[in-house]
């Protein structure tokens, strides 16, 4: 990409937030670095779903599989082999990438409605897994007493305002990372696949090649989200790898706006904020989610980024906004024809 | 284990296959006609099961149970069809959001409704026998759904094959600009199928209610055993359910009396293996 003056703007813009968050710790109450902390795991984890959902065209019903398995993996072998926090971390994340690697050469093959029951189905699996292989994983009762890792050089991370740093930074990176792979030319193939692939065929990509990669990439992302995660909650269980977790990560980057990398770090605040405000209200989390699902795909099915976007080009018209086409309109005409 | 015990457990898996093709046969049906995903198919189970085991409550009455069940939960269906998926036809992402959203709420409402404790609907008379043969022990009432499923079956197949309507629902299938050009009201077969198809799920929610117990989460236990069902059987095939629902039924028995801890994978394998040799299912068509 051409550095503009668009581009460096936003450079400054990021720069600002990152400051910002940065300077927050000893000035907020735990609670809100604890709700923040979370926001760095899920939005790392709705991020690596956007590379599917908006980026490609790809939308998985089962990203907290990947989610699960790194945390699941970081779990016996820090408590159970005592495995330092580096090697049990990259194992974690290995672990996502090769489960992504296996379970995408049985998805990526299947199109539309089919590719969502399929990733829902193979999401199950792990579910399953998780809950009933209890002599690993624990069962219904997780694994408990992961601990807060110590980096070495005498860097611990006990503290939750010493965690928070750690999160934001990894947080940092990974987008960073994401940002530039959507960037690249091959994030403009992806998004060449989502907008027609029978275009992108004739002008010989390898299709299946660049979905096969972006799955694992995604999963080796989600990876990463589930080794924080699971570290700093120093407890994983089956809930975190059901169903709903899924769809709390779908719902973050559509809350977002599917295809804009840091509307899914909007849509995970959202979500996890709104998630605690309710919580000291009602006792009926899941049925709010359901209702934010149906009216977000009823009244805001660009998200909140989108509509953010759409203000701005009517604002100003004559600047050039990225145009971004929500997934399911790409869809749209090669369901009809499956 | 002797033969005894594969005896025992293959009726058991036959008769959870035959539960499972009331789900989903109706699922399928709905897939070929819309490509709806509906993630709320197994909520209209166990909503189902718990219109049922109240009606059953108050009347004593197992078909009345059976039938009040279905047709309350039908009448969801029929309102989410007509209300929500249609404004968002051939659109995958929104249905299946909307779907899986209406999914969570019938979930945690049904919790409201009905408290969190496993309930069982009472076996009616008739039906709660066991049958001896030999060595194995078999309840009736499990012969009984192996029943229900074969009728189902049959009268699914014969309203699709050899009726006007069910050549109607084919020519929307195959084609719903041609058929709507042929002056079917593909709109409305369209809601007749997602009816029909909530109607079977929670009948089926009430039959299974009465030997496997009604149980919160039970939505979200059979939901993925169906979708492998469909899966497996190829979207949109009545038959590829039958033999898929057969198939699942029995791995998932076995699997779960031979490696407990491992039940739901032992699915995994079986599933794979026929997705990749072939990605649209046993009988789907591309």
């Amino acid at each position: 990409m051409a550095w503009t003056a668009g581009s460096s703007r936003r450079a400054a813009a990021v720069g600002i937030v990152l400051a910002g968050l940065a300077a927050l710790p000893p000035f907020v109450p735990t609670y809100y670095l604890h709700l923040l902390t979370l926001t760095f795991c899920y939005g790392i984890m709705a991020m690596s779903l956007d590379l599917l959902v908006g980026y490609t065209g790809l939308a998985s019903l089962g990203h907290a599989a990947y989610f699960g398995v790194a945390g699941y993996t970081v779990g016996v072998l820090a408590t159970r082999y005592g495995w330092g926090f580096w090697p049990a971390a990259g194992t974690g994340v290995l672990a996502a990438a090769l489960v992504a690697g296996a379970f995408a050469l049985l998805a990526i093959r299947a199109i539309g409605p089919y590719f969502l029951i399929i990733t829902l189905a193979l999401g199950q699996i792990i579910w399953g897994l998780a809950y009933r292989w209890v002599s690993i994983t624990g069962g219904d009762n997780g694994l408990r007493g992961i601990g807060r890792p110590l980096l070495g050089l005498g860097i611990s991370l006990a503290r939750i305002q010493e965690f928070y740093y750690f999160a934001l930074a990894v947080t940092a990176m990974a987008t960073g990372l994401m940002y530039l792979l959507v960037s690249s030319p091959f994030g403009l193939s992806l998004r060449g696949i989502r907008e027609s692939e029978s275009r992108m065929r004739v002008l010989g990509y390898s299709v299946f090649l660049h979905k096969y990669l972006i799955f694992v990439i995604a999963g080796a992302f989600c990876g990463v989200s589930g080794t924080l995660y699971a570290y700093y909650n120093s407890f994983i269980s089956p809930a975190d790898v059901n169903l709903v977790a899924s769809a709390n990560a779908l719902l973050m980057v559509i809350l977002g706006g599917t295809g804009t990398l840091f509307g899914s770090l909007v849509g995970s605040a959202l979500l996890v904020f709104l998630q605690n405000l309710l919580s000291g209200v009602t006792q009926r989390w899941l049925t709010a989610l359901g209702v934010i699902l149906v009216l977000s795909v009823m009244y805001a099915p660009r998200g909140i980024v989108g509509a953010g976007r759409a203000l701005l080009v009517r604002s100003t018209p004559r600047q050039h906004v990225p145009e971004t086409r929500a997934p399911e309109r790409a869809e749209e005409g090669s369901a009809s024809r499956i | 284990m002797g033969p005894s015990f594969y005896l025992q457990q293959g009726l058991n898996g036959i008769s959870f296959g035959a539960l499972l093709f009331l789900l989903a046969s109706g699922l399928t049906l709905i897939f070929g006609l819309m490509r709806v995903a509906n993630i709320a198919h197994g909520s209209y189970y166990l909503l189902g099961a718990y219109v049922g085991l109240s009606v059953i409550h108050w009347t004593h009455n197992f078909p009345l149970g059976v039938v009040s069940g279905g047709t309350a939960v039908a009448a969801i269906g029929i309102l989410m069809q007509r209300w929500f998926l249609m404004r968002f036809h051939q659109q995958a992402l929104p249905q299946v959001l909307l779907t899986m959203g209406f999914a969570f709420i019938f979930s945690d409402q049904a919790l409201v409704l009905w408290g969190g404790d496993p309930q069982s609907i009472p076996i009616p008379g008739p039906l709660s026998g066991t049958l001896v043969l030999g060595s194995v022990y078999f309840p009736v009432y499990r012969l009984f759904v192996i029943a229900v499923g074969v009728f189902v079956f049959v009268g699914l197949w014969l309203l699709q094959e050899k009726t006007r309507v069910g050549a109607m629902v084919r020519a929307a299938v195959d084609d719903a600009e041609i058929a709507r050009g042929l002056g079917i009201n593909v709109w409305k077969v369209m809601t007749g199928v997602f009816a029909l198809g909530a109607f079977l799920a929670a009948a089926g929610g009430v039959m299974g209610g009465a030997f496997l117990s009604v149980y919160p989460g039970a939505d979200f236990d059979v939901l993925p055993l169906t979708f492998v069902v469909v899966i497996v059987g190829g979207l949109g095939s009545l038959k590829g359910a039958l033999i898929g629902s057969l198939l699942v039924g029995l791995l998932d028995n076995f699997g779960k009396a031979l490696f407990p801890e491992l039940s739901y994978f032992t699915l995994f394998a079986p599933m794979a293996f026929i997705l990749a040799i072939r990605p649209t299912g046993l009988f789907g068509r591309a």
